[in-house]
């Protein structure tokens, strides 16, 4: 039921005292208002990070090698290792719970000035042996052409996929780079494909839109690396967490290379499930501390309404005796009072969300502008939550008004009449 | 119309209990003009409250046109204060936020009436009480006088059975005091009972029966007959001073 009277009440009784209204009003808008910001800016942060890892598949682990540092088997601490093409084909025949597994090497003795070469045009990139399994872990979109193929690795074609920035930088505008040849390291290859990345974990370093990836067999023969492996990636079967089959990795490559098996520095392997979860803890960890925090500054806001109320009333005391006294029942005067202060939380915790949900809104546009670097990404905050806000403000309210208004009606309506306002 | 029997009344501060009201029987029937006299302390006002359902009393019966008023819901007394009661006060009260017109609807609003309604027949009132001009005005816009027709008006509109006035002419000049005095007697010749408490002797004389407190108790009843002695005593009293 629409009631003008009490609305016409309600707002001649926040008029009287506007400013005292205003700063009420303030608190709650500022509680409200804070709750959005933090809540959308960590988001956004959740958002940017995630993004950039989100499609990377969570199963998967890495191993390079390191210098042991045991001696084992009469072998010194320090020796440096490798992995070679039998490991490889031992894993793959002998460890049931891998899913994918992709060899990869890294061109470092092709990363020196300008490496790349087409008629006058030069570059500087980063080169990579890989097989098919690798976009399977890592996806990479192609935007032209295709990706490397289980044909080209089998057959050692000199072909290679580049990504967006190499093409930009080889080729002009209007040219197509699929068919095109580059010189790579003194190397001709014929681009497949033009990717983009879809993750921003980067392995090997360097920008990962500045990648030329070329058949892990190729890249054996073509510069020279024999049967070396620098880096390989797995994941695991479903079912298997990826951590227990790093654990087994780890043992079956320490004996297969006589390295102790107490030394924990020779393998170096990264899990992505066990950084995964930390992430996760980490935006939980970020949210709930946004709502502690929120609440709080609301809470100060509401037990500001509360005390507004207290005072109104009091100066109010001899105007509600009088409309006691001609028939005013006590339930109508405390939802005159509680209907004023859930008005003055809802009015201006709605101006709170509106104008956090505004800013959070603006900021989503500059940052659109800012391209994929940036790791703060689409600030929002859910209408689950702006619900829950909103009757949090209620409810609130409610409580703020009723406790002065069960204050207003224990006095004897002829107390308050006489009660002059002192 | 009224009917009180042995009514008492004390209020308690911390430790100490003032015995206002001891023992009053009283009652006033329908269409009578009452006025309360006493000197201050003699429990006038406590027995206008009790007869307004705005105080409780201790002991004894109050019955007001045929309801026992005892132990009600705070609900129940402002329904019955609505239906059969009048206030109008010395100091006026009326809610300064609102206008003349609002002001004289309120009660009807409490009784649920429609606003057009309620304004229709507010203003019906006003311009009884000649202050149709002064509809949209303010209280602090207003005379005393015209404020205290405001509040008559607003006491008159919910058509109750008995108007209770507490000094009705106490914060006015005698020439306005003796026009509302008119008016109440107009009013009171409607058949609507009323109870005034005054301090002013030419006030009281008005009314057709003056009840003097003294101590908490009734010292006595004056009838409009006995008004011509009452005026000699009254002088008399005057001249021993």
């Amino acid at each position: 039921m629409f009631d003008l009277d009490l609305w016409k009440e309600i707002l001649s009784a926040l008029k009287k005292n506007r400013l005292r209204s205003f700063m009420t009003a303030f608190g709650v808008f500022w509680g409200i208002f804070m709750l959005i910001i933090m809540s959308g800016a960590g988001r956004a942060l959740e958002n940017g990070v995630m993004d950039g890892i989100r499609a990377f598949a969570t199963n998967s682990a890495f191993f390079w090698t390191e210098p042991t540092s045991t001696p084992y088997k009469g072998f010194q601490r320090g020796r440096q290792w490798i992995y070679n093409n039998t490991d490889i084909a031992y894993l793959r025949a002998n460890v049931k719970e891998i899913e994918y597994l992709s060899p990869r090497l890294f061109g470092w003795r092709q990363r020196s000035g300008d490496n790349t070469i087409r008629g006058e045009k030069t570059g500087a990139f980063n080169i990579y042996g890989d097989y098919p399994d690798y976009f399977k872990i890592d996806p990479w979109t192609p935007l032209k052409g295709r990706l490397l193929n289980e044909i080209d690795v089998l057959h050692g074609r000199k072909v290679c996929v580049i990504g967006e920035r190499v093409a930009e930088t080889m080729f002009n505008k209007e040219e197509d780079p699929i068919g095109e040849y580059l010189k790579v390291a003194g190397v001709y290859f014929k681009v497949v494909g033009v990717v983009h990345p879809e993750t921003r974990i980067n392995i090997g370093g360097g920008r990962k839109e500045e990648t030329i990836m070329i058949p892990f067999t190729t890249m054996q023969k073509a510069y020279n690396y024999g049967d070396q492996i620098h880096f390989f990636s797995v994941t695991s079967q479903p079912g298997t967490p990826v951590s227990q089959l790093e654990e087994k990795l780890k043992t079956v490559l320490k004996e297969r290379h006589k390295i102790a098996p107490d030394d924990r520095q020779a393998v170096g392997s990264f899990n992505i499930e066990v950084e995964w979860k930390k992430y996760n803890r980490l935006f939980l960890g970020i949210q709930v501390l946004t709502w502690i925090v929120g609440i709080g500054t609301l809470l100060a806001g509401v037990i500001g309404v509360s005390n507004i109320m207290l005072v109104i009333i009091k100066e109010r005391t001899q105007e509600i005796g009088i409309q006691r006294a001609i028939g005013a029942t006590p339930s109508k005067v405390i939802l005159h009072i509680v209907a004023e202060s859930v008005f003055l939380t809802v009015v201006a915790g709605y101006i709170g969300l509106a104008l956090g949900v505004g800013l959070l809104e603006l900021l989503n546009v500059a940052l659109e502008n800012g391209g994929d670097e940036i790791f703060f990404r689409r600030p929002e905050v859910s209408f689950k939550m702006a619900v829950a806000a909103l009757n949090v403000l209620v409810v609130s309210g409610i409580i703020a008004g009723l406790i002065p208004a069960k204050r207003a009606v224990s006095i004897k309506p002829i107390d308050a009449i006489r009660d002059e306002g002192i | 119309m009224i009917a009180l029997d042995n009514i008492h009344k004390s209020y308690v501060t911390g430790n100490n209990s003032l015995h206002v009201l001891k023992g009053i029987g009283l009652e006033i029937k329908g269409g009578e003009f009452v006025s309360i006299m006493g000197p201050s302390g003699s429990g006038k006002s406590t027995l206008l409250n009790i007869l307004g359902m705005l105080d409780n009393y201790d002991e004894g019966s109050y019955y007001l046109a045929g309801n026992l008023i005892r132990n009600m819901s705070e609900k129940r007394a402002a329904q019955l204060r609505n239906e059969l009661v009048g206030f109008v006060f010395q100091s006026f009260n009326l809610i300064s936020f609102k206008n003349a017109l609002e002001n004289v609807a309120l009660p009807l609003y409490y009784k649920g009436v429609s606003r057009k309604k309620r304004n229709l027949m507010a203003m019906e009132y006003l311009e009884r009480l000649g202050l149709k001009e002064w509809a949209g005005h303010m209280p602090n816009e207003l005379s005393g006088g015209q404020k205290q027709r405001v509040a008559i008006a607003r006491a008159l509109i919910s058509k109750p059975k008995v108007i209770l006035a507490d000094e009705p002419t106490g914060a006015l000049d005698s020439h306005t005091s003796y026009e509302v005095m008119e008016l109440l007697r107009e009013i009171n010749r409607e058949g609507i009972t009323l109870i005034i408490v005054t301090h002013e002797h030419d006030i009281a004389a008005m009314t057709s029966k003056i009840i003097r407190l003294k101590d908490g108790m009734i010292h006595e009843i004056i009838h409009n007959g006995n008004l011509q002695e009452f005026r000699y005593r009254y002088t008399k009293q005057l001249e021993t001073v």
